[in-house]
């Protein structure tokens, strides 16, 4: 008896967790009479159920030595021969924690949207649940076809909230965030359109599965062409230096919680896509342009900071910061070594745990002062003390202040980049270090100390239960991983060594001239996929 | 009790202090949150002081290594560990009583503040953290700590977060502390990348099997060991305020005398010397880099010694006075006279402290009043006040016996030793303007009689005895801490066996490479000639001051000089215009960077070339409207012609 779709959306899998969000998250549209209260705390029981059932599914499979977590069962999707899809989704090590970092955030932006939102609760709800599923189908997916089918959903309603919901400029942000990841995505179909028909042309049989493409040996100008499709596509979502600017927009007229995620989850499914497509699917292309890309990421590092620091507006300034923290994830995945990659994962969860609370308290100033802009706050700290040790809290996990998560990635990504031979890199992007701590602490400077120079200013309320609820996690977690990161490297470690493994046993060999078909890999250090199947087997 | 198996408490308690009084504890009880605020700290003190004991009087005192915990996995496995050893014996101990002492004083200096709570959440999150610092067995650990130092005292010189300026003076310690921090990373990477490894133990080991390592060029035609030892060093100048990062110790004074005691003069600031001798193995094998070290330090004591005697703030003057003493420390690392760095590392924390704390008794009984100019014979009105004052001014001029004669004359004698005249000579200048600029603030203060309003003057008591008790301790370590390192030289003289305590305690921590001499030694009479050199030169300070501020002569001298030289005097008052200096050559230009890259880059290039290419877009969106008329003849039309082509490209 064959797995139905069905089965898998009701079984203990992957599926039902992608799934579950738009699934549940129906009902919403049709709440329109509905009381506003009942709206939000169904979406929020529904965000929390999502969390739960994420959290259960990996706390059974914690603890496998193996590279992969689990897989669900491979269904048939498209079948035209001699075109063939499936839908194949699994959970690994480096998929783990963004997986985990989307479940908390989750009910954290509902419950930080809960006030700031005043139109079209539920469908804003929805909107939120839908880019959940987009996402974190995104993460799991293990065919580069259903991948690009997430990749697409997420940015539908992340359009939406934007141009709904969003500031005075909110259409032109919308569209430009839509234009700008659209032509990327569109160059990256074509790339993955070529592989699956190359995979054609030596089987017979087209397939877009990952693990057939990962075969796929190609002469070093197709791998140029299609890396380069491929790093657009990620590099405009990441964002990288010259490609970013739809980002400090698209923060500035978002919501709150629209920032949260796009800053907290949706850019690192571009450095995600680095990590798990880009560089093991084209690794002599990719080794060829790592100082280039290095590069890019060092002048995004720079660049992001000194841009940040002349802002005026808090929410841009804290946008163009994520540019600079971004730029260090890429440095650390171009470095290719495995104590970078691992910073650069954990760094990619550290950034939206300090910036999504930076964007949650700069939401929760907005909404009672309806300004962002620096001129108007100044001496907040008297009037909202917790407030004041929140934004102080998480902007010190920001500026990478040992002891806070921060510190853990780059401190990895950096000592991984230097080790590497990148000296000058590493060297040179610890400039960065020095100016987040000029831009950030401007931050503090113009909001909460000195003096109060506006009426308004002097009985703004401090936080209440609600908000101090939505920022207590991430406060907890920056303390934690700072203090005890070691639990939260472990689980990605396999995985990532595999795939670094492989990655450059395959550049160690010369490119074909033309496309070969490499024998399935079976051994211990083969692909990330490979190996996990290969202890699944073994009944490990 | 086993002390040294609780080594991580040491830390660990002041932190657990900082946590209950910054989350548990609500402002209204004070009662509550100076128990906590004293207990933390007072527990780790006996804690640190029963350890030291213990481990001092073992039988093989062995470097002590406790792991707490793996902090990350794999390639890059780092403990979180604690060491003691002889080195971090001292720093502990120094910083444990100072620290208590301190926090005690506060109680009554900080007692009517609002933010009571919050400054000994502060300070005693400082401790932890300081005690992280001397205490952790690795970089990463100390670094941890030394990035914490770095954030109490932003929080602590910010303390009055209400006004304009301490918190901006606040951010720019921090940020110029960044710089330093910088270069602190990049040398930890160089550290990390050659040895694996960031374990004190682990590389001293290392590097003294095999020096070449340390010694193979690496890069800007420096050796590893340099390139090292260069990037910590500009760590140190940063955390220990030496040129041309000392900027924002002078602004730290913006922070409670309390703190600008205990961070900014007894600790923190000295944190960098601790680590420059804490590495002596690498700094051995620099000498270029240690030359170095010393020329910056000579630099930065005679530098900062003349800026100090035109200050009027008394703050000012103990803030440029510490710039100074702790260029003497890093004269003494650089010459490789490490144990008379840490004995002047520690000597300096007792009188410094205590000079800062009668500061604050001073600015307590003035009513928060700081110019000297305002003051003068202050010393009827505070009889306990005076005296402790005088004993740390005696004491850091350098006279005998008091503890900073012996410190500052091993100091010198190592740089006479090792043949560096030129840098002996800044050294016994510097000796001398400190007695003259310290006697200066003493007569200004204490001596001739009240230049301030006939409110002050009513106003005018003597502190509570929870002040005044820290400073009769203290004082009293400013007579005794120098006599543990009284030089082996005068014992010998006086036909005694040699007791130079210090010295000996902390021998197995100056690692001994062959081929590096460390043993420079001076005959007898040369050490003793030095010795009264060093004493003429101090009392001369002494009278110096005497004569131009003694007695009712008040600030005659000031104005005698402003008239005769208001070049030299607008100089130094302004502190040479280095703040106005770096804004021109530092931060506008990077600012005008910043604005380009954002105005210029993003907006006009990015984005303008983004807003023609929509411009175009919609135009051609726009001729393709002209087409769509809406008149099926002219769709038929297209139709047909399409029909047309397919067939054309199906024959064809």
């Amino acid at each position: 008896m064959s797995t139905s779709f069905l089965d898998l959306l009701l079984g203990d899998t992957i599926t039902r967790f992608v799934f579950f969000p738009t699934v549940a998250g129906l009902p919403l549209l049709l709440m329109r009479r509905a009381p506003a209260a009942t709206v939000k705390i169904y979406a929020l029981v529904v965000s929390l159920v999502e969390l739960a059932l994420i959290g259960l599914f990996v706390v059974g499979r914690w603890g496998s030595t193996g590279a992969l977590l689990a897989r669900d069962a491979v269904l048939p999707w498209i079948d035209l021969a001699p075109l063939s899809v499936v839908y194949e989704v699994g959970l690994d090590g480096i998929s783990l924690p963004l997986v985990l970092l989307t479940g908390l955030l989750l009910p954290i932006v509902l419950l930080g949207s809960w006030n700031g939102i005043d139109k079209h609760w539920g469908g804003y709800a929805f909107s939120m649940l839908l880019l959940t599923t987009g996402i974190l189908g995104a993460l799991v997916a293990l065919d580069l076809f259903v991948f690009y089918v997430f990749w697409e959903v997420m940015l539908i309603p992340m359009y939406l909230i934007i141009g709904i919901w969003g500031a005075e400029r909110r259409i032109y942000a919308a569209v430009k965030f839509f234009l700008f990841t659209m032509a990327g995505s569109l160059l990256m179909l074509i790339g993955i359109l070529w592989l699956g028909w190359t995979y054609g042309r030596l089987t017979g049989v087209w397939s877009f599965r990952y693990e057939d493409l990962l075969r796929l040996e190609l002469p070093i100008d197709q791998q140029l062409w299609l890396f380069g499709a491929f790093a657009i596509a990620f590099a405009i979502k990441v964002p990288m230096f010259p490609v970013h600017t739809w980002l400090p927009d698209a923060h500035v007229e978002a919501p709150t919680g629209g920032s949260v995620i796009l800053a907290g989850i949706l850019l690192k499914l571009g450095t995600y896509g680095f990590l798990r497509f880009a560089l093991p699917l084209f690794p002599h292309a990719a080794d060829r342009l790592t100082p280039w890309l290095l590069a890019l990421a060092l002048v995004g590092i720079v660049y992001g900071a000194l841009v940040a620091w002349v802002q005026v507006d808090m929410k841009k300034l804290v946008a163009y910061s994520s540019i600079a923290h971004l730029g260090f994830v890429m440095l650390g995945i171009m470095a290719c070594d495995l104590v970078a990659w691992q910073g650069a994962l954990i760094q990619m969860v550290n950034h939206g745990l300090s910036t999504g609370a930076l964007f949650l308290l700069v939401g929760m100033l907005y909404e009672r002062r309806h300004t962002k802009k620096f001129e108007d706050f100044g001496g907040l700290a008297k009037p909202m003390p917790w407030f004041a040790t929140v934004l102080v809290f998480s902007t010190l996990a920001s500026v990478g202040l040992p002891a806070l998560n921060g510190f853990v990635g780059e401190f990895m990504i950096l000592v991984g980049t230097f080790k590497a031979g990148w000296r000058w890199f590493a060297a040179l992007s610890t400039v960065g270090v020095v100016l987040a701590a000029i831009y950030l602490l401007k931050m503090l400077q113009q909001t909460i100390w000195g003096p109060i120079t506006r009426e308004e200013n002097e009985s703004v309320p401090d936080l209440g239960l609600r908000e101090a609820l939505t920022l207590a996690p991430l406060c907890v977690l920056m303390l934690w991983i700072g203090v005890a990161p070691k639990p939260f490297l472990e689980p990605s470690r396999p995985a990532l060594a595999a795939l670094l493994e492989d990655y450059r046993s395959r550049c160690a060999e010369p490119a074909p001239d033309e496309p070969l078909l490499a024998p399935a890999r079976v051994s211990a250090g083969s692909p990330t996929f490979a190996a996990g199947v290969v202890d699944q087997e073994a009944g490990r | 009790m086993d002390a040294l198996s609780l080594l991580w408490w040491i830390p660990a308690l002041p932190f657990l202090g900082a946590a209950v009084n910054g989350l548990l504890v609500r402002n209204g009880q004070k009662g509550l949150v100076t128990f906590v605020g004293l207990a933390a700290p007072g527990a780790s003190m006996l804690l640190g002081l029963t350890a030291i004991w213990q481990y001092a009087t073992g039988l093989a005192p062995e470097p002590l290594r406790q792991a707490v915990y793996s902090w990350t996995v794999g390639e890059m496995s780092i403990d979180v560990a604690f060491r003691l050893d002889p080195l971090s014996a001292v720093m502990t101990f120094v910083v444990t009583v100072v620290g208590f002492l301190i926090h005690v004083y506060s109680v009554g200096y900080m007692g009517r503040e609002e933010g009571y709570r919050r400054y000994f959440s502060f300070l005693n999150l400082f401790m932890g953290a300081m005690l992280l610092l001397v205490l952790g067995s690795n970089f990463l650990v100390m670094f941890v700590g030394w990035e914490g130092v770095g954030l109490c005292s932003y929080l602590l010189i910010g303390y009055y977060f209400d006004q304009e300026f301490p918190p901006e003076a606040g951010k720019k310690a921090f940020v110029v502390n960044r710089i330093g921090d910088f270069a602190f990373l990049v040398g930890m990477l160089a550290l990390f990348a050659s040895f694996g490894t960031l374990e004190f133990g682990e590389i001293t080991e290392r590097v003294l099997a095999a020096p070449e390592i340390a010694k193979a060029p690496y890069v800007f035609g420096l050796s590893l060991a340099g390139f090292v030892t260069l990037c910590l060093f500009i760590g140190a100048m940063g955390k220990s305020a030496q040129i041309p990062l000392y900027v924002w110790l002078p602004d730290a004074m913006a922070g409670p005398t309390p703190v600008s005691a205990l961070i900014h003069a007894a600790t923190m600031v000295t944190a960098g010397v601790y680590m420059v001798v804490r590495t002596n193995v690498l700094y051995q094998l620099a000498p270029e880099i240690s030359l170095f070290v010393a020329g910056i330090g000579a630099a930065t004591a005679i530098f900062a010694a003349t800026i100090g005697l035109a200050q009027n703030d008394i703050k000012k003057v103990l803030a440029y006075s510490t710039v100074s003493q702790l260029g003497y420390m890093f004269l003494a690392a650089g010459v490789g006279a490490y144990v008379a760095a840490i004995f002047h590392l520690a000597t300096h924390a007792f009188f410094k402290a205590l000079l800062f704390l009668g500061s604050g008794s001073v600015i307590h009984a003035m009513g928060g009043e700081q110019d000297m100019q305002k003051m003068g014979g202050l010393r009827k009105h505070l009889p306990l006040t005076y005296p402790t004052y005088l004993i740390a001014t005696l004491a850091i001029a350098g006279i005998p016996p008091l503890a900073g004669f012996f410190s500052k004359d091993e100091i010198l004698a190592g740089a006479f030793a090792g043949h560096h005249h030129l840098i002996w000579g800044v050294g016994i200048l510097t000796a001398g303007l400190t007695a003259c600029y310290m006697f200066r603030s003493v007569y200004l203060t204490f001596h001739g009689s009240f230049r301030g309003s006939h409110e002050q003057e009513h106003h005018l008591h003597e502190s509570p005895k929870v002040m005044t008790v820290p400073l009769v301790l203290l004082a009293l370590g400013a007579v005794t801490a120098g006599w543990i390192g009284i030089p082996t030289g005068l014992w010998e003289m006086a036909g005694f066996a040699d007791h130079n305590v210090l010295h000996h305690f902390l021998s197995p921590v100056i690692a001994t490479l062959p081929g590096v001499d460390t043993g420079h030694h001076l005959s007898h009479s040369t050490e003793l000639l030095l010795m009264l050199v060093s004493v003429a030169v101090a009392l001369g300070g002494w009278l110096v001051a005497k004569r131009l501020w003694g007695g009712e002569r008040g600030l005659a001298a000031d104005r005698t000089f402003a008239e005769r030289l208001p070049f030299v005097q607008r100089l130094l008052a302004n502190k040479y215009y280095v703040d106005e200096l770096y804004d021109r050559v530092i931060v506008r230009p990077l600012a005008g960077l910043a604005r380009g890259c954002w105005k210029i880059v993003d907006t006009l290039l990015i984005d303008g070339a983004l807003h023609v290419g929509a411009f175009v877009t919609e135009l051609t969106g726009d001729l393709g409207r002209f087409s769509t008329t809406g008149n099926i003849r002219n769709y038929a039309l297209y139709f047909f012609a399409g029909v047309l082509l397919l067939f054309w490209w199906m024959i064809f």
